[in-house]
């Protein structure tokens, strides 16, 4: 069983380029400015986790991504190309490099378990159905759930719909995957499947991750670098080792005695 | 008074024609306010103000006149600039713009009851803006507006006998031509009002069958 992501081309390169990069981005709502002149690059097949107190932009960085939200100033650039500012048909075209999990799953409901693994695959990338089909059994076979094909989302828990959500983001090939919050809306007993799940995933794939989590030993075991966030910029950023064992700021500290 | 059996054998052959031109005039203008108020709601989501704004405008006035005076419109005004439609096709047409302009309320509610995630989800998985509206918004909205358009049907129903004033013979025209003639007014009014009750109750159990299925 394997998840494919084509490689990067410049990997040969002694200093790979970033794949995601952020550039003096600024969001704001309202009078709250909640990203503030944000630089920030992730480098391919990297895992990056973002923690720090709700509010504090994590959140606002995936939506940036996945263009759910425009930044009001600042560049952003995936794989080299402009998501922001870009024409739509450029943005439609780098939106095809990255996948997104959610909190509330956000699968459709008035489909089957299968067809929302195939929706996207056959009318985005083209594939044909039996394609889009025999991809959708692999992946769901991944996740454990090749009995649920023809389930329709309602009728799964909270744990395997959000199982079947990231099936859905892997079945479109993204180079990147955000994760946002993916178990915080999940009874406490379905957190560990979905996160050995992405464990899973981050240890047999070269796909990177961006993830927003609460969970904090998730983010210790699967992390490349972790960033601190507060009030709209990273005051922090290290390996999971230093942030988690001997943080620089006091701020960190504060945030990780309030959370461990 | 007394209830005369022979005025109401008499009376059926008469009411089984009323009978399917209201049937008609009720099926074709439910059809046409389900797609027509489907548009109004689409192009008032357009981004551009020139289609919004005179879609408003039209739908508001359309809404907020009688229907009786835009049916006597039709019938006798739009002939005279050349447009000559049958009188049940008029009475349809009519029936069907205005209910379009309450159906396309309802639409409207259904689309905004659709959570923000599954506009996200499919941001997320690219799908194409036709797409997203087609494959994953507008199932969802349309299952959750059956009930409410499934009570302007019951309402198009009592809203047909309307049609009586532009010459269209549905059951109550039949009715008081029957009437006018026998001078028995009793019996084909009592038959035409139980055909009433009885299409609304039918109206109801097929539309809650419908519910159920949409809801599973």
């Amino acid at each position: 069983m394997s998840v494919e992501t084509r490689t990067q081309p410049s990997a040969t390169a002694a200093q790979p380029a970033d794949l995601i990069r952020l550039e003096r981005v600024t969001k704001r709502f309202g009078a709250n400015t909640v990203l503030d002149q944000l630089d920030f690059a992730v480098q391919p097949g990297k895992h990056v986790t973002l923690i720090g107190p709700s509010g504090s932009g994590k959140t606002t960085i995936l939506r940036l991504l996945m263009t759910l939200t425009k930044p009001d100033e600042g560049i952003i650039t995936v794989d080299g190309e402009p998501l922001f500012p870009a024409p739509e048909k450029q943005v439609r075209e780098v939106r095809k490099k990255i996948g997104m999990v959610f909190q509330h799953f956000n699968l459709f409901p008035n489909m089957s378990v299968l067809r929302n693994l195939t929706e996207a695959p056959v009318q985005v990338l083209g594939l044909s159905k039996d394609e889009a089909e025999e991809r959708a059994r692999e992946l769901l076979e991944l996740v454990g759930l090749t009995d649920k094909c023809g389930a329709r989302p309602a009728q799964l828990s909270g744990g395997q719909q959000q199982r079947v959500a990231i099936a859905r983001a892997l079945a479109m090939r993204p180079r990147v995957l955000l994760l946002d919050e993916v178990t915080s809306a999940l009874d406490p007993e379905l957190v560990a499947g979905v996160l050995d799940l992405l464990r899973d995933i981050a240890r047999s794939t070269d796909i990177t991750m961006l993830c927003v989590t609460h969970e904090m030993g998730f983010a210790r075991d699967i992390s490349d670098q972790v960033l601190m966030f507060d009030g709209g910029r990273v005051i922090e950023s290290g390996s999971p080792e230093k942030i988690f064992s001997d943080p620089e700021q006091d701020r960190t500290r504060e945030f990780l005695g309030a959370v461990l | 008074m007394k209830w005369d059996w022979h005025a109401v054998s008499d009376f059926m052959p008469h009411f089984w024609d009323g009978l399917l031109v209201t049937l008609q005039a009720l099926a074709l203008g439910s059809l046409l306010s389900f797609t027509l108020g489907l548009v109004w709601t689409l192009l008032m989501r357009t981004p551009t103000r020139w289609v919004r704004w005179p879609v408003g405008v039209v739908t508001e006035f359309v809404r907020n006149t009688p229907l009786l005076v835009q049916l006597f419109f039709l019938f006798y005004v739009l002939p005279e600039w050349g447009l000559t439609f049958s009188a049940l096709s008029t009475g349809v047409f009519a029936i069907g713009l205005h209910y379009s302009t309450y159906t396309m309320q309802v639409y409207r509610a259904g689309i905004e009851a659709v959570p923000v995630g599954q506009w996200e989800a499919a941001t997320a998985l690219n799908l194409p803006r036709r797409r997203t509206w087609t494959a994953v918004i507008l199932p969802q909205a349309i299952r959750r507006v059956v009930p409410a358009l499934g009570n302007y049907v019951i309402s198009m129903l009592k809203d047909t006998p309307m049609l009586m004033v532009i010459t269209v013979l549905e059951m109550l025209g039949q009715a008081r031509l029957f009437s006018q003639q026998r001078f028995q007014f009793t019996e084909p009014l009592t038959v035409i009002g139980v055909a009433f009750i009885l299409i609304s109750y039918l109206a109801s159990l097929l539309l809650r069958a419908l519910e159920r299925r949409l809801v599973r």
